[in-house]
């Protein structure tokens, strides 16, 4: 059996859904990075994924693929930044810690 | 089933099985290295589809810089060996179904439509041809968004130092 665009896109959706639960379930600030991180890498797949198997004459996939990742490396440089900050201040990277804006 | 097919559903299974336990695992910096190998299972796919320079990106990036910082951050802000509390049960069961849901409407859409490739000519996704599509200012040039990136991420390591910087009564009250 050959592997197609769907096989690709059920991964990648796996991998997206993976990432959003860990986002649901998670307290602590670097785990819920880190279930970021999942997310934005199965978006990476996607578009390579269609770059390959819908059309292959062009590079365009790969191009929004290499922005993704420039960006989800500063994405995560500022996170970590605010999370030491947070750290610093409230001994703590719990975001159920962090509620001074609530009420 | 050829050797490649094989091959695909390696990765796929170490990729999925990586990041299931990436976000269930209590222990935060087994977290990290399951993180790990889950991104090295995603370059392994971009391996696999023959984009040599995205699956080099992936690795240079994710692996060697995000994922460094992801552990630096667990040392500078954790108590080694301590688990991550345990959650309540019912926000285990409503999330699991939250995102099952939305996995099986974005699979049904997905295997619903029919996707129609285009017929050209293949283009090969050598780093010449990234390169100099990349750099090119003529038409599907990327120089402007190439440009408008570095600017990012400049202002993003700016903004970085400026957050994690000590205010100058810290640093005052440190030296007392």
């Amino acid at each position: 059996m050959q592997i197609g665009l769907n096989h690709l896109l059920f991964l990648s959706t796996a991998l997206f859904f993976i990432g959003i639960y860990g986002f649901f379930t998670r307290k602590n600030l670097v785990t819920i990075l880190m279930s970021v991180e999942l997310v934005l890498n199965s978006v990476n797949l996607n578009f390579i994924a269609f770059n390959k198997y819908l059309w292959p004459n062009r590079l365009d996939g790969v191009f929004f693929t290499v922005f993704i990742i420039a960006i989800a490396a500063a994405e995560a440089a500022v996170a970590i930044a605010i999370i030491i900050n947070l750290y610093r201040s409230h001994q703590s990277i719990d975001v159920e810690k962090a509620e001074e804006l609530k009420y | 089933m050829s050797g490649s097919t094989i091959i695909f559903y390696l990765l796929a299974a170490f990729i999925l099985l990586n990041g299931l336990l990436a976000v269930t695992t209590r222990h935060i910096f087994r977290a990290a290295i399951y993180l790990l190998f889950s991104l090295i299972g995603i370059a392994g796919i971009y391996f696999w589809l023959q984009y040599e320079f995205i699956a080099a990106v992936q690795i240079v990036v994710y692996v060697g810089g995000i994922v460094v910082l992801i552990i630096f951050s667990i040392f500078l802000t954790q108590q080694s060996g301590q688990e991550l509390p345990k959650q309540k049960l019912g926000r285990i069961v409503f999330s699991a179904l939250a995102a099952f849901c939305g996995f099986a409407l974005i699979m049904l859409q997905v295997y619903q439509h029919t996707f129609t490739a285009t017929t050209e000519q293949p283009v090969e996704a050598s780093v010449a041809n990234i390169g100099n599509q990349m750099l090119g200012t003529s038409d599907h040039g990327y120089a402007l968004p190439f440009e408008v990136v570095s600017m990012l991420l400049l202002a993003a390591m700016v903004g970085c130092i400026v957050i994690a910087m000590r205010t100058p009564k810290e640093i005052s009250d440190h030296k007392l």
